[in-house]
This record gives C-alpha cells, structure tokens and sequence, in this order.
C-alpha cells in the first residue's frame, strides 16, 4: 500500500450495495421476527435502566419485576440536587477540549500522510497505532507520579492533555483514509486555476471530508466521555467527570436501584445519542480505517 | 522520524536544489510534527519511564526507600503466584469475551444482513450496549440485572431453578464475561455486516447461478470473504479487551480475593492502594511485552486489511 498511488480509486463497492433479499416469505417472516427479539434482547438492559429511572425506589425492588408503575422524575430531580452537575461540565469540559485539540493536531497530519504525504507515511501510521496497542495501565504510575510533581493532580487540564494524545492516533488513521478519498483531479484543477494551496484545502478538500471528520470528531468525544481509568486515578473532588460520579453508587446502602439508574442514564445519555448519529463511522474508527 | 532522512538514490544536486529539496521536506513535515510530538512525548516517555521504574525498590508508604535494585521486581513478579493467576485470569476474560462476542456478532449479522421491516432500528438497538458508557453498563449489570433477589436475570432463569444465585459472588469470572460481551457483540456484528456488505454481488450471483445452494454459497463464497474481517474482530476486540478495567472496578472489584483481576487492575491495585511503585511498574512492563506480541499480529492484520480495502 502506498498512499501515493491509491488516491482516487476508492469507489468502494460496498457504499450503495443493495441488501441482498433471498429468502423465502414464511422464512423470511420468521427470521425478521428472530432479529427483533434479538435486538430487543440486546436493548433490554438499556431499556430496564430508563424505565428503572422513572420508578420510586419501592417499585424497583419488587420480585417479580415491576413493568406498569406511575412513572416519577423524583429520582432526576435527585441525581441533580445531589450534584452531578460539576461532574457533567468536567465531562463536558474535557470531551469538547480534548476533541477540538484533536482535530486540530489531527488534522494537519492526517493531510501530511495523505494528500502532501511526508516520505516516512508509512513508518508514521505505524508508529500512531502502536502506541494505541501499549496497555495504559503501564504508564499510570509514571503519569501519576509526574502530574503530581507538577501539582497537576484533580486537574480537568491532565485528563485533557491524556485524551487528546488517547485520540489523536485513532483520528489521524481516519482522517488519513477520509482525506485519501479526495479525487487529486480536483486538487490539481484547483492549483492550475492559481489557488493556494490554502485556498484549495478550504474550498474543495474541506467540503469533502467536513463528514468524515464530523463523524471522527463524535467517536473522539464517545471515548472521551467513558474514559475511566485515568479520570479515577488521576482526579478527586475537582475534575472528577461523570465516570467517576457513578463509582459512588458501588457502595450504596438501603433501596437505591432508581437513583442509580436515574444517573446511569444521565451518564450514559450524551454518548449513547452521539453513537447513534455516529454509527455508520463507528467500525472505520474502531478499526482505525481499515474496515469501511 | 528521523531529522537526517537522507536520500541515497538521489542524483548529485547543486547545493541551491539540495536546499531546496530540503525545505521542501520540511514543509511537508511541517504538519505533522506537532502532532508526532505530541503524541511521543505524552505516550512513549512515560514507557521509558516505566521501565526505568520497574528497576527500583520503591514503596510510596516509605519515603525515601527509592533505590536501584536491577531486575529483582522482575523476578519477584515471575515467582508471585497471585501474578500468575491474574495473568490467567487476564487470557480467560479476553479470549472468552472476544470468542463469544465473536461468534454472537456473526449470527446476529447474518441475521441482519437482509432487508426487513425495521432493520435499521434493530441495528440501532444492538449497538446501544457497546455506545452505553461502560461504568454505567457494568453498575447496571452488577444491580438490576445480577441482584439475587431484586434482579432481571434471576427473574428470567427461575423457572429453570436460577432463583436467588448470587451470581456475582459465585461466578465473579463469568459474570464479567457477560457484561464484556454484551458490550462487544455490537462491534463484532458491526465489523461482520461490513464484511458481508463489501462482499462483491456478482461472484454471489454466479454462485447462486451455478445451482449452489443457500449454506453452499455461505460455506464457500461468504466464509472465506468473511476471514479477514473475523480475524480483525478477534485481534482489535483482544487489544481493547485485554485492557478491560471499568467493568472489573465496578463489578467485582477483582474479587473475590484476585478471583476476577485481570492484569491492569491487580497492576492498579499494587500501585495506587500498595502504593509499590518498583513492582507494579514490573507488572506493567511484562504485561507490555506481552501485549507487544499479539500487537504485532494485529498491526499485520490491520495493515493487511487496509492495503486490501485500498486496491479494492
């Protein structure tokens, strides 16, 4: 693979192929009923949680469960008074922070392994994936040890400077493979008409992949807002953001299903919308743009 | 990336084009340096570090007990029997959550893999769990579904005599398993439609023409096809699941005991509630090594594949 020659041949079959329909009525009803059950059954657990939500706590521990109830927002009304909101602007804080630094260091390197590719493309991409296969967990204590050198302990900054390098990798590899389907006939039209090189980038690349890097910039801010891992070691009261926030209800005492589900669905609400908007992108960036 | 990135094949230049040339590099470096930087300096140095760390005895609860002690971390690692159960516990819990999400996706995506009324919200549905913030999923999988009394799950398995299990408790392992799969079958059945929407039509047509039936057809023409996108579920779903924390945090905790630790929380463990800085660095080292190897295959793959989904 050289990204100098696979430019402009992306015609990628897959894009407008019909879903193939083979199989008989009775089977066919059947198997369509079969993936409704299955997709409701995956949901579920979802689904249980928001209406869980919408319980007072006495109709969340009933056995059997409850399905018909009056519904409530005593527990939202909670989750709020209680307090998530610091812990919602940290998340919101550092997902939007983080996803702009991203694409702003993205983006330029991603046009630098693409369209005006530097010579070493090839040992660079390697290099930015590699580092998204090392496991977090050994570099926790040397981060851990720095930041608090530098008094940058319960800093939302830190988790910001973390995720934007957690990102970056995953964002150039898309962004790369967007920018590789620009046809070169347009930018060369555009440079024998006497643009700049800015100009061009503006007024035919941007156009083009202003998409691809909608749809990076969502997956970008999904991980963002899940990360865990350096938001509970590396934060307290200050920058805790919304992972955090529902580590409290692990040790909860008495009758707390509704507010916790209450929570969860706050929590988990932003990322699941965003995922959803994002979804036909999801596979090309989790696979780094190998899968389109 | 290297300053000095000569060009042996080159022709002699006058110095003027030398210097043009090499401006000319530098401007299309230009971009991506900030980025390539960045990115050096906030992953790879703390690795370096890393391993600088794993050299030392250093317990934080004993100031001033830092001091350089070569490779013994390593071999108390090596002999931790607690270690080498957590490294186990670390293959079950990838394997078995990649293999089952795998095998999961791949019967919900041919299920899919037809048009039917709804089809794309039962895709939206089924992605849902993999979207859901992963501390939130584990928490709800811990209560609402796990409770022995209060939950879904003992609800559902009653009549086949599941009442009151603890399932948390009694299968801390199996229990993660299900949580990590229902998180990742989504991801597996999405790589796996990809797969089968890339599959060209006409050499399906000429299968199906050349009197091949339904199975026929999969077995021959849409399996093989299928290998490469099967391969990169299992080795992408590995590297993200061999990191697996939140769900451990909020499930079991690791327990009982080391129970259900995996290799990043029990390193987690040592460091931040043992506070044994040279140790765990140890563990983290190993735990890279490891990952390194089955890194390298999947760097393959992915290469592969992308070259593949290029010259397509």
């Amino acid at each position: 693979m050289t990204a100098a020659t696979a430019s402009g041949t992306t015609t990628s079959p897959n894009a407008a192929a019909p879903v193939p329909r083979r199989t008989g009525r009775g089977s066919g009803a059947l198997l369509t009923v079969l993936a409704w059950i299955v997709g409701i059954g995956f949901f579920f657990p979802v689904l249980w949680m928001v209406l869980t939500a919408f319980k007072t706590e006495a109709d969340a521990y009933t056995d059997p469960p409850t399905l018909f109830f009056a519904p409530t927002l005593d527990n939202f009304v909670e989750v709020f008074a209680g307090g998530v909101g610091p812990y919602l602007l940290n998340s919101l804080f550092a997902t939007v922070v983080s996803t702009l630094l991203v694409l702003l260091l993205g983006t330029p390197a991603a046009f630098a392994l693409s369209l005006r590719p530097v010579k070493k493309t090839q040992d660079v991409l390697f290099f930015f994936i590699s580092t998204k296969m090392l496991p977090v967990v050994a570099a926790i204590v040397p981060i851990y040890v720095v930041v608090n050198y530098m008094g940058a302990l319960d800093n939302i900054w830190t988790l910001i400077v973390l995720y934007t390098a957690m990102n970056l990798p995953i964002a150039v590899w898309m962004m790369r493979s967007f920018f590789l389907e620009v046809p070169r006939e347009l930018l060369e039209a555009a440079s024998m008409d006497g643009a700049s090189l800015g100009r061009s980038l503006r007024e035919v690349v941007l156009p083009i992949v202003s998409p691809g890097m909608a749809a990076t910039a969502l997956i970008c801010m999904i991980f963002s807002w899940n990360e865990f891992f350096f938001a509970v070691n590396l934060t307290a009261s200050r920058a805790a953001t919304v992972p955090v926030y529902l580590v409290g209800f692990i040790t909860s005492e008495g009758l707390y299903f509704a507010s916790l589900c209450a929570a969860a669905t706050v929590a988990a609400l932003p990322v699941v919308i965003a995922g959803w908007i994002a979804q036909n992108k999801l596979v090309q960036g989790l696979s780094f743009g190998a899968v389109k | 990336m290297t300053v000095t990135e000569a060009t042996p094949q080159a022709p002699p230049e006058r110095p003027a084009e030398r210097g043009n040339a090499r401006k000319e590099g530098w401007i299309r470096r230009a971009p991506l340096l900030p980025a390539l930087i960045f990115t050096i300096i906030v992953t790879q140095l703390p690795f370096l570090v890393t391993i600088w760390y794993s050299l030392q005895s250093w317990n934080l609860v004993r100031p001033g007990s830092q001091r350089f002690v070569g490779l013994e971390n390593y071999a108390t690692v090596f002999t931790d029997s607690q270690f080498r159960g957590v490294a186990l516990n670390s293959i079950i819990l990838t394997l078995g959550a990649v293999f089952i999400a795998m095998i999961l996706g791949l019967a919900i995506a041919l299920l899919l893999n037809r048009a039917f009324v709804g089809r794309g919200i039962v895709r939206t549905l089924i992605i849902t769990p993999f979207l859901i913030t992963p501390v939130a999923g584990a928490l709800l999988w811990k209560t609402v579904m796990f409770d022995p009394t209060y939950g879904l799950v003992n609800f559902v398995l009653g009549p086949f005599g599941a009442d009151q299990t603890d399932w948390i408790s009694t299968f801390p392992r199996a229990a993660v398993i299900v949580a990590l799969v229902w998180q990742w079958t989504p991801f597996m059945m999405l790589l796996i439609l990809a797969g089968l929407g890339s599959q060209p039509a006409e050499v399906l047509e000429a299968a199906r023409m050349d009197g091949a039936n339904g199975f026929a057809v999969f077995r021959e023409v849409t399996l093989p096809h299928l290998r490469r996108f099967i391969e990169l579920g299992v080795v992408l779903g590995a590297i993200y699941l061999v990191n697996t924390f939140d769900t451990i945090y909020m499930m079991t905790q690791g327990g009982p005991g080391t129970a259900s630790a995996n290799l990043p929380f029990y390193i987690y463990q040592r460091a931040f509630l043992g506070f044994d800085i040279g140790e765990s660095a140890a563990m983290g080292v190993v735990t890279v090594v490891a990952t390194i190897i089955v890194a390298t295959l999947a760097l393959r793959l992915i290469f592969r594949s992308f070259s593949a989904a290029e010259e397509a």
